[in-house]
């Protein structure tokens, strides 16, 4: 549809505009500030420039961090996006089994993050948790807050359960926009169900999943309150990832100007994704246009 | 390919339909020949989709039977049934190329890579898309990918028939003539059955044989193009078809004359004949390309009011006024018609006379 | 068609697990909790959820919660409609910028912002404020809401516009009483992802907050950093978390797929 041209449309988006600047450009200009300035106490502060940006991309702690979060966030893609895809196959698609089964799903989506790593520490205790117990009972040894590699894996469980229901809503909308007539196509042409999914569904989904799995990078790129809660970035700093990191050294420590010139690096990386993000976004608007 | 046979088929959506609206195809008894191109034709919510859907194996008519060749396919779904089917917009493998597609049929029934490329290359050839083999399908115009999804039809040769479902949807106004002849040269060679669904008489008339008219869940005519133009057997044939449709007009019979509202027109002895003892519900029907239009009075004519003229380019459209009826002649663009009063003639060969809205022929009684 | 049922019934069953289990603490006492592992509670009892209902120290969390959250939404919409309909109906200088700058926001870490924000609301006085944490959580709300409002909107032909405007309509007329009415289903789907961004977010609302805004989550974290944990407590507690998320849940359980579908969460 083309639009109207008029900038007096620009009335139109002031408030948002005046809002959202309120939020975010004051409070970067402040980042930006902190970011290039040592400060000693209120009122006693000295301009470094860049020495703040060198200190910190030469920081191993946080070369540390980065390499966690990349690796968390690899391990999330790789597990939520087939897991996502696989329950969106399965979930019924009409009926009242279909909106219970929606329901049910999107439920781990609207619980408080904290909330999150409440259930999973009680889940995975020895003592009182389910989970704990079941595998000690077994005869693992799993207690996750002595050992790194446990905490891992609690950690992946806890993310896992909490944020596939996304991949897979998205995925569930993508398949219900299938139209019926390229099932009947296929059956017609005597395909096997692989060769359905594999010619017909998977394609289809390609908008959805790119948008799926860029957001499911993003998000868990900045993730804090459920990791922070469950293992507390430890044991040690084991999982300690970038946003907790963040938070340690910058409300933690209050070292501002290296917290405030980490954070426009962190900052940075996020918007290269977010503008690949946009790009996919304009295209699968475009193409869901034309097909 | 196939013989169809439709054996007391009727289909309705509620679990226990009570009376004839409950249906949404009421009873079919036909037997369709292998080799033919029919089309359906009728308005939307006519059924038409239902029965191509009861035919190709979609949806399990709720009575009756459906036989292919004598078989009894009838909870067969449609894979088991060797049907193909175009539907109203193209439906293909975006990620395959268009030999790809035309292949996949074939792959999933274990032909060799061999068979199956001499296949394409065949049906490629057909459907003049040799030059577009390798492309990407999902790239090409919507025309193409409809051939496509129609070569999908025509690689197993084996196949009973060939289902559309409107298939010239999409098509810009300018290609559809263009795959019009295509289908219908691709039925000449290879005389497949084809069904073809479609709300447009004009594609209906030049693609078909033999065109099935549907209206409100029946068959209400079948027959030629020349036979439904000529002798429309119910008066929604009469309407539907023809370009204006057919003009009707109530009236009464006596002797040898049919009066409507004063004025009287006379008529074929046999048909009046017909219409005689019949009081009410009696209508009279003409074609517009039949209506004679003159400038002064003729024998057998009678004085109307002309309301409007529309030159159509090649045609002209005239409508007038008789006794409280509007009827429409269709005239040569170069006839010269009076603006105000003219006299209108009926040739009596090509007068029909309708009773409750179902023609009255020589050989039908009521 | 069987085996896929079963097997998505095993995964409805695991994904609730977690959930039941807390379920199950909640209806326990302490003592019983640490005294024996129970799969199911063999004495129930509500004393945990009455502790909540009737210490103001519990019930205030939810009420601050629930009033920020609904601030929040009625703020995100007021401000994102006109936005949305400016970038679904017009071009103008700066619209792809500003698009894209938005989208930016939400996808900002928080822990960015968390300290320039303290420093800016106590700046201004609104610290432990509820609007405080509205304002702080529109950061990521209204470009959302802006988001998935124009999708919505431009699936809205512009014909209706225009006839509005030629039958002499004035724009806040037609807006409030044709086009938004069109759009019922995104309004939902839309206060439905602010409710969900802003009901779950921590870092903000606990940082913002000191006491008279407190949010349940901030309690609830402060009450695991004590001593003399009490697990059947902090179970009830989060139980009736998830119950405000469950119910807008299934109010909007028609409009989630194609919300979902919107595919800008």
């Amino acid at each position: 549809m083309d639009k109207w041209k008029d900038n007096k449309a620009w009335f139109l988006v002031i408030p948002v505009f005046i809002l959202v600047a309120f939020s975010a450009i004051i409070p970067l200009m402040t980042v930006v500030n902190y970011s290039v300035q040592d400060i000693f106490g209120p009122g006693n502060r000295l301009f470094v420039g860049t020495e703040w940006f060198k200190e910190t991309l030469s920081d191993t702690r946080l070369h540390d961090a980065l390499g966690r979060q990349l690796l968390f966030s690899g391990l999330v893609l790789l597990i939520e996006m087939p897991l996502g895809i696989l329950i969106a196959l399965m979930m019924p698609k009409k009926g009242w089994a279909s909106s219970l089964s929606l329901v049910l799903i999107a439920l781990p989506l609207l619980i408080p993050w904290n909330v999150i790593g409440t259930i999973w520490i009680i889940f995975t205790r020895p003592d009182i948790g389910l989970l704990g117990a079941a595998i000690n009972g077994m005869g693992v040894a799993f207690d996750h807050t002595n050992s790194a590699g446990q905490a891992w894996i609690t950690l992946m469980l806890m993310e896992v359960w909490h944020w596939t229901p996304l991949v897979a809503l998205l995925a569930f909308a993508g398949l219900r926009a299938i139209p019926e007539a390229y099932f009947q196509a296929a059956k017609i042409d005597g395909a096997s169900t692989w060769a359905t999914f594999w010619y017909i569904q998977l394609p289809k989904m390609r908008g959805v999943l790119t948008i799926a799995l860029l957001l499911r990078f993003m998000d868990s790129f900045l993730i804090y309150a459920e990791p922070f809660v469950l293992t507390g970035g430890g044991p040690g700093n084991t999982t300690t990832f970038l946003s907790i990191y963040l938070v340690k050294i910058a409300v933690g420590q209050f070292d501002l100007g290296p917290a405030a010139a980490f954070s426009l690096i962190y900052f940075l990386i996020i918007l290269l994704f977010c503008w690949l993000f946009y790009q996919v976004l304009l295209n699968v608007g475009k193409g869901e246009k034309t097909s | 390919m196939a013989r169809i046979t439709l054996d007391k088929v009727a289909h309705s959506y509620i679990a226990k339909p009570s009376d004839e609206t409950d249906y949404a195809l009421r009873l079919i008894d036909n037997i369709w020949d292998d080799g033919g191109a029919y089309a359906l034709l009728g308005p939307s919510g006519c059924g038409k989709t239902t029965l191509l859907n009861i035919i190709s194996g979609l949806l399990a008519p709720s009575e009756g039977r459906v036989l292919f060749d004598g078989k009894d396919v009838t909870d067969l779904p449609p894979e088991k049934r060797n049907i193909a089917q175009v539907f109203q917009f193209p439906v293909l493998y975006d990620t395959m190329t268009v030999f790809d597609n035309l292949a996949f049929p074939l792959k999933n029934r274990g032909f060799t890579k061999q068979d199956a490329k001499t296949r394409v290359l065949e049906v490629a050839d057909i459907l003049d898309l040799t030059d577009s083999l390798n492309k990407k399908a999902a790239g090409l115009s919507a025309d193409a990918k409809q051939k496509i999804s129609l070569g999908r039809g025509l690689v197993r040769r084996d196949v009973a028939a060939i289902l559309f479902d409107e298939p010239l949807t999409v098509i810009d106004p300018h290609l559809k003539w263009q795959l019009r002849c295509k289908l219908k040269a691709v039925h000449e060679q290879l005389k497949l059955t084809l069904l073809y669904v479609t709300h447009d008489q004009v594609e209906a008339l030049t693609f078909a044989n033999k065109v099935i008219v549907m209206y409100e869940g029946a068959i209400v005519q079948i027959g030629t193009p020349q036979e439904l133009f000529e002798n429309p057997i119910h008066k929604f044939v009469g309407y539907f078809i023809g370009s204006p449709g057919m003009n009707f007009m109530p009236c009464k019979i006596d002797g040898n004359r049919a009066f409507i509202n004063g004025s009287s027109i006379p008529i074929d002895d046999r048909v009046a004949e017909l219409g005689e003892n019949l009081t009410d519900n009696l209508e009279i029907g003409i074609r517009p390309l039949y209506l004679e239009v003159h400038a002064t009075e003729v024998e057998n004519s009678v004085p109307v009011t002309v309301k409007s003229i529309e030159d159509q380019g090649s045609y002209k459209i005239v409508t007038v006024r008789l006794s409280g009826n509007l009827l429409r002649a269709r005239l040569d663009e170069k006839s010269v018609v009076p603006p105000e009063k003219a006299w209108i003639r009926f040739p009596k060969d090509w007068i029909r006379l309708y009773h409750k809205d179902k023609l009255l022929t020589l050989q039908s009684n009521d | 068609m069987k085996k896929r049922t079963i097997a998505f019934i095993i995964y409805l069953v695991l994904l609730m697990l977690p959930i039941y289990w807390m379920f199950n603490m909640s209806l326990q006492t302490n003592a019983d909790i640490m005294g024996s592992f129970n799969l199911y509670p063999k004495n129930i009892t509500f004393s945990n959820y009455m502790n909540i209902f009737t210490d103001s120290a519990w019930y205030n969390g939810y009420i601050n919660s629930i009033i920020y959250v609904s601030m929040n939404m009625v703020i995100s919409l007021a401000v994102a409609l006109p936005a949305a309909y400016a970038f679904s109906r017009y071009n103008f200088i700066g619209d792809k910028q500003i698009f894209f700058w938005l989208l930016t926001n939400r996808m900002a870490p928080a822990a960015v912002f968390l300290l320039p924000f303290f420093q800016l609301y106590s700046t201004v006085g609104l610290i432990d404020t509820h609007i405080a944490v509205a304002l702080a959580h529109c950061l990521f709300n209204v470009p959302l809401s802006v988001w998935i409002l124009e999708g919505f909107m431009s699936g809205v032909p512009r014909e209706i516009d225009e006839t509005a405007f030629i039958d002499g309509y004035k724009f806040p007329r037609f807006f409030l009483t044709i086009f938004l009415p069109l759009i019922k289903s995104g309004i939902g789907v839309t206060a439905f992802f602010c409710f969900m961004f802003s009901w779950v977010e921590l870092l903000f609302a606990r940082t913002l907050t000191v006491t008279n805004a407190k949010p349940i989550a901030a309690i609830m974290t402060r009450t695991v950093s004590s001593s003399g944990l009490d697990w059947g407590l902090l179970a009830a507690a989060g139980i009736l978390t998830i119950v405000p998320g469950a119910l807008v849940i299934y109010f909007v359980r028609n409009n989630l797929a194609k919300g979902f579908a919107m595919g800008r969460v």
